[in-house]
């Protein structure tokens, strides 16, 4: 039934297939982000009690939910190359540490940037905004590590061990608005049940999610083809591919 | 459209100021990391492409090498004969 996925396995297979998908996906990244943000910052409604201030929201939340899921992601990588000896969830789980690390953040500056307003305040030591910034220092961990060695297997295992034993943070980040007091809000989007949030501030940031998650698929994939050429420099197809660049440029140069 | 003009977009109620902090900044590191992830794969491909001239450099040199060996020593031809 999912024998269909067996050639994907194949670092000159997903190389080529990730370059076609990254077309697609920028275009669709760009379609949804501008009409987003348009409608988030010109269109949307202002909060009865924020103010406009509330449009932070349609940055942090998605940045902020996305940095989680990427760690995910990232795990199940990592995971997967541990026990499956599976050598492309390693160029995937480096592929994603970077943007992890970006996306936490974003989450950490626009949330001081919408706290100072709001609580009065750029920082707390609670225990969302702790247990978030404890994820920023993970990715820069697990950066460090893939960059440490030479050798990319030994990297992949030092990043992918401090990934999973980073996991832990993952719920205590999810929950920690229930369980601790804490400046933060609760969550007003909730997946499965009832948003408690009006439809016309909704539709904007359905469209901000969709449009970041996108760009961080199309990132992802950009950083992933490196990392396969640079894990399989020596193979034969490798070879042909940085032929056929040095030749386009010969010829661009003339 | 819940601003009237464009001087109230920018003032954005009074938190203006945070607002486009936030959108500036994200923005920015966003537009960073992409320019960053498109530069390192033209570097890398940039990295074994002088990988490989070296390789291929080091190999003629080798084989010369041997062939300069070969001619000072007995040379095939004689052996046959």
């Amino acid at each position: 039934m999912w024998k269909w996925l067996h050639p994907y396995a194949n670092p000159e297979v997903s190389y080529h297939f990730t370059g076609k998908l990254i077309p697609w996906l920028s275009a669709l990244t760009a379609l949804f982000l501008s009409i987003g943000i348009t409608w988030a910052l010109a269109f949307a409604p202002a909060d009865y009690q924020q103010g406009d201030s509330f449009r932070i929201f349609y940055l942090h939340v998605p940045a902020a939910s996305l940095s989680m899921g990427i760690y995910v992601g990232m795990a199940i990588a990592a995971f997967t190359s541990m026990v499956w000896q599976f050598k492309l969830a390693d160029a995937s789980a480096a592929a994603m540490a970077p943007v992890g690390a970006t996306f936490t953040a974003i989450a950490l500056i626009t949330g001081a940037a919408w706290g100072k307003p709001m609580w009065g305040t750029w920082w707390i030591w609670d225990a969302r905004l702790t247990s978030e910034l404890i994820l920023l220092f993970l990715y820069l961990g697990v950066i460090a590590l893939h960059n440490a060695f030479e050798d990319k297997n030994l990297a992949g295992k030092a990043a992918g061990i401090l990934t999973l034993v980073g996991v832990i943070n993952i719920p205590i980040i999810k929950y920690s608005v229930e369980w601790w007091n804490t400046l933060h809000q609760g969550s007003t989007v909730s997946k499965l049940g009832k948003p408690s949030m009006s439809i016309d501030m909704l539709w904007p940031f359905l469209f901000c999610f969709l449009g970041f998650a996108l760009l961080v698929a199309t990132i992802i994939c950009i950083r992933f083809r490196s990392e396969i050429l640079a894990r399989n420099s020596i193979r034969p197809w490798v070879r042909a591919l940085v032929a056929e660049h040095l030749l386009q440029e010969k010829n661009n140069a003339v | 459209m819940q601003f009237d003009s464009f001087s109230a977009f920018i003032n954005m109620g009074g938190y203006g100021f945070y607002v486009w902090l936030s959108f500036g900044v994200s923005t920015a590191l966003i537009l960073a990391l992409i320019v960053s992830s498109m530069m390192a794969h033209t570097q890398v491909i940039k990295d074994i492409a002088v990988r490989q001239q070296r390789e291929a450099k080091l190999r003629q040199v080798r084989s010369k090498h041997k062939e300069n060996q070969n001619s000072q020593t007995n040379t095939p031809n004689e052996i046959t004969q």
